[in-house]
């Protein structure tokens, strides 16, 4: 039920932050401090959450998984050889998958 | 939706405005399984994997929280994690704004769908009449393929009773990857300090702070971007676009 909660909260705020946007003043955009951070949140962001994701251990610890940092080379690799972003996913699973397999 | 009024069908079809959106639309919209799949992984039921797909309809935001509670960790954090991710819709919204000039009623349905696809295919058309077109293609193919194949994909997941098996813990990591990607190839260096710095923090904080909470502390590296070279904006740096080599900004990190 929290998680309910949760879900739809969250989901009321992505949509007004939405709505702002194209309901905005125009000249908020002018702003080029304004401009420069919005911009580079998602940069931080994004690669926060790979980080924490990818050695993600037990509970709060951090821990390295052979079979998955594998799984991320092989996304690396696809993304170099510009492959479609599902076809990157699904290269990431395998390779994990794959390694896991052989015992790593 | 209203840009396609006037209309034989054949030629809407070969607009190139409509191309690309299809193109993109069953591309990205089929990542959905990808985000059924986390979810369900992380334990949600895939009413709510649905139900994320359909209302909150943003990528990275719906990935987030739904790591959040893989770990774990407080929804509150979860929560304010996503909707920090979700902020750049609002710049979005703001470049849109202008381009498509709707109002009212539509204004407020295309509010839903602006995210990091759909604005890219709408700013690269050149003129408001295929920035609408696209943007409506995209968001229609888009989105109802994302709902589709999150269902797919968190029913599919239901099944598998081994999620490290099939590798799916590494789904999420390659996401954000593939999210980051292309703004770090062509933002230069100042990008990559601040994905640099952002990870090191949260990594850094991950044993100290609950789960969700160094994520949000990572936006933090943002603040990045402020300093350095072109952060002034009367420079005469018109003619010279943000080159952006870090070593005016001395935040080496963690």
């Amino acid at each position: 039920m929290t998680l309910w909660i949760a879900l739809v909260a969250t989901a009321a705020g992505c949509y007004l932050l939405k709505y702002a946007g194209l309901a905005a003043p125009r000249r908020l955009l002018d702003n080029p401090w304004l401009r420069r951070f919005a911009t580079a949140v998602p940069l931080a962001l994004l690669a926060a959450l790979i980080a924490v994701e990818a050695l993600r251990g037990e509970g709060q610890s951090l821990a390295w998984d052979t079979a998955r940092m594998g799984g991320l080379g092989a996304a690396v690799l696809a993304l170099v050889l510009k492959a479609p972003f599902l076809v990157v996913i699904v290269a990431a699973a395998a390779a994990t998958a794959g390694l896991r397999a052989l015992g790593l | 939706m209203g840009a396609v009024k006037s209309f034989s069908l054949r030629s809407y079809l070969r607009s190139a405005a409509v191309r690309d959106s299809m193109g993109i639309g069953v591309a990205v919209g089929a990542a959905g399984l990808a985000f059924g799949t986390a979810a369900v992984a992380a334990g949600l039921s895939p009413a709510q994997s649905v139900f994320m797909s359909l209302f909150m309809f943003t990528g990275a935001s719906q990935f987030a929280l739904v790591g959040v509670v893989a770990g774990g960790g407080s929804l509150v954090a979860g929560a304010a994690g996503a909707l920090l991710l979700g902020a750049r819709n609002t710049l979005y919204g703001l470049r849109l704004a202008d381009v498509l000039g709707w109002r009212g009623a539509r204004r407020a349905l295309a509010a839903h769908g602006v995210i990091d696809e759909t604005t890219a295919v709408t700013l690269a058309q050149p003129d408001r009449e295929s920035a609408r077109t696209a943007f409506a293609t995209t968001y229609a193919v888009l989105g109802s393929f994302w709902v589709v194949t999150t269902l797919v994909g968190a029913l599919a997941t239901e099944r598998v009773s081994d999620i490290g098996a099939f590798g799916l813990d590494a789904v999420g990591p390659a996401i954000f990857l593939a999210l980051l990607w292309p703004r770090l190839r062509e933002g230069g260096g100042r990008n990559w300090l601040i994905a640099g710095a952002g990870a090191g923090l949260a990594l850094a904080a991950t044993p100290l702070l609950p789960a969700g909470v160094p994520v949000l502390l990572a936006a933090s590296a943002a603040l990045i971007a402020l300093a350095g070279p072109s952060a002034d904006p009367p420079a005469p740096t018109a003619a010279e676009p943000a080159s952006g080599s870090g070593p005016a900004s001395g935040e080496a990190r963690p």
